[in-house]
């Protein structure tokens, strides 16, 4: 009776990456593949590039890697798809178990400064999957990042279990193991490169393009307004100098600072996007001319509005960066919203003068 | 890469410290190293204020004023005047990734 509902219960709801079942003192859990299907990488697609990766998760407990024994290992890790995926990849050949948080399908590192991936849930899963008859030693492999959200003192105190924080980089797990699970200094540094960065670059283009169409809107509009009513002509021929520059403008601060990000001068995110925004400005205005400008009042209003963009949307990506802390974070925005909210006004004072005098009322 | 200098509310009180090698083992931005048996800070300004190294010293030593370093959580904080928040799982604008 009881093989037969785990059957029912593995045919109904068996993952695809799913090799079929072993038993345990804690019930039947899942032998997982350590390959990737098609599905497995449209998957990270989607998520590096939309809010699919929101509800991307798999079920939080315990699941099997090759055919570990009661001295194998036990990796802990988040319930957001992807990272689970970049874990059980890296154990390819390995004997492992692998127990898997409720982090509401959120990656360890944002999960534990929440406390999803925390000492709480970590007790009590340990507790719901019965680990401690699962396995006969009392060890714990934890991912370095998500020591923000675990005290692993606690931890033992009420479980039992040791937790060691392994490397930061799942694919540098192998060579921890192989070194009897010591970490180097490099597994233990979280690194931030060229390639890091432009995978998180859709994300921020994506919300500042979703605002782009209300900018162009009204770009339009103030360029369209005349006397006899709006023209399409003179909101066409007029605004689309601006709405380039806009364009431009956004990615710079959203792409091109990001991917540049250490060669850009200047430690401050909001200096270094308005130094791009500034250049792409210039570059855009006196060499490659998409677009010309010739009044004083127009060059003066984008010279100030666009960079200050720029700078806006380059000090957002302080929130995907591995380095950036609260402080300063800060102390850029006590310099910054104040400045950015002078540049807005000003640019706007300018642009009502421009329109005063293209209607001739002075 | 560090970022902005001096800005880091890390305090390490080293006498506390009895060198058991937690805050070297947790710091993603390796602030610590262990030298005769006892942490010791050789960045301050590579602190990134995650709090990893807080929430595992058994012995007190260490404390930061640590949070998200992200602007769109700060300025969220700022209009309603909670504590700066990602708003991870809540919205599909999040920061977190």
């Amino acid at each position: 009776m009881q093989a037969i509902q785990t059957l029912k219960f593995v045919k109904k709801t068996a993952p695809s990456w799913s090799l079929g079942t072993v038993s345990t003192p804690s019930g039947a859990v899942y032998k997982i593949s350590t390959d990737w299907s098609r599905a497995d990488y449209w998957g990270m697609i989607k998520s590096r590039t939309s809010a699919f990766r929101m509800n991307y998760s798999v079920q939080p407990g315990l699941y099997a890697v090759g055919d570990p024994t009661k001295d194998a290992d036990v990796f802990v890790t988040a319930n957001y798809k992807l990272t689970f995926d970049t874990l059980r990849r890296e154990l390819k050949g390995l004997n492992t178990w692998i127990l898997v948080l409720d982090t509401k399908s959120i990656n360890v590192w944002c999960a534990a400064g929440k406390g999803t991936f925390g000492t709480d849930e970590l007790v009590n899963r340990i507790a719901a999957t019965k680990l401690d008859s699962v396995v006969s030693h009392r060890r714990l492999i934890l991912p370095q990042l998500g020591a923000v959200g675990v005290n692993a003192a606690v931890v033992q105190k009420k479980t039992g279990f040791r937790v060691s924080f392994g490397p930061v980089q799942a694919r540098d797990i192998p060579a921890y193991i192989r070194a009897g699970h010591k970490k180097t200094k490099g597994m233990s540094t979280i690194t931030f490169s060229m390639l890091d960065r432009l995978i998180l670059t859709p994300l921020e283009l994506n919300p500042a393009m979703k605002k782009f169409p209300w900018i162009a809107a009204g770009i339009l509009l103030i360029f369209g307004l005349q006397p006899s009513g709006l023209l399409f002509k003179q909101a066409w021929n007029g605004g689309l100098p601006f709405l380039l520059l806009g364009l431009l403008s956004i990615l710079a601060g959203a792409l091109v600072t990001p991917v540049l990000l250490p060669y850009v001068p200047f430690r401050s995110f909001a200096l270094k996007g308005w130094i791009i925004g500034v250049l792409s400005i210039f570059l855009a205005l006196n060499y490659f001319r998409p677009v010309t400008m010739h009044d004083p009042l127009l060059l003066s209003a984008a010279y100030l509005l666009f960079p200050a963009l720029s700078s806006y949307i380059a000090l957002q990506f302080t929130g995907a960066t591995t380095y950036t802390g609260m402080s300063g974070v800060k102390r850029e925005l006590k310099f910054g919203v104040p400045l950015y909210i002078t540049a807005a006004g000003i640019s706007s004072v300018l642009m009502v003068v421009f329109k005063i005098r293209e209607w001739g009322l002075v | 890469m560090k970022y902005l200098a001096n800005v880091t509310t890390l305090q390490y009180v080293s006498e506390k410290c009895t060198g058991c090698g937690r805050c070297v083992e947790v710091c993603p931005q390796a602030v610590f190293e262990m030298r005769d048996k006892r942490a010791v800070v050789i960045d301050r300004d590579l602190c990134m204020e995650c709090g990893a190294c807080v929430q595992n010293c058994e012995f007190g030593a260490l404390s930061v004023n640590y949070g998200v370093g992200c602007a769109a959580a700060i300025i969220n904080g700022m209009i309603t005047g909670n504590e700066p928040s990602c708003g991870c799982g809540d919205t599909a604008d999040g920061c977190c990734g």
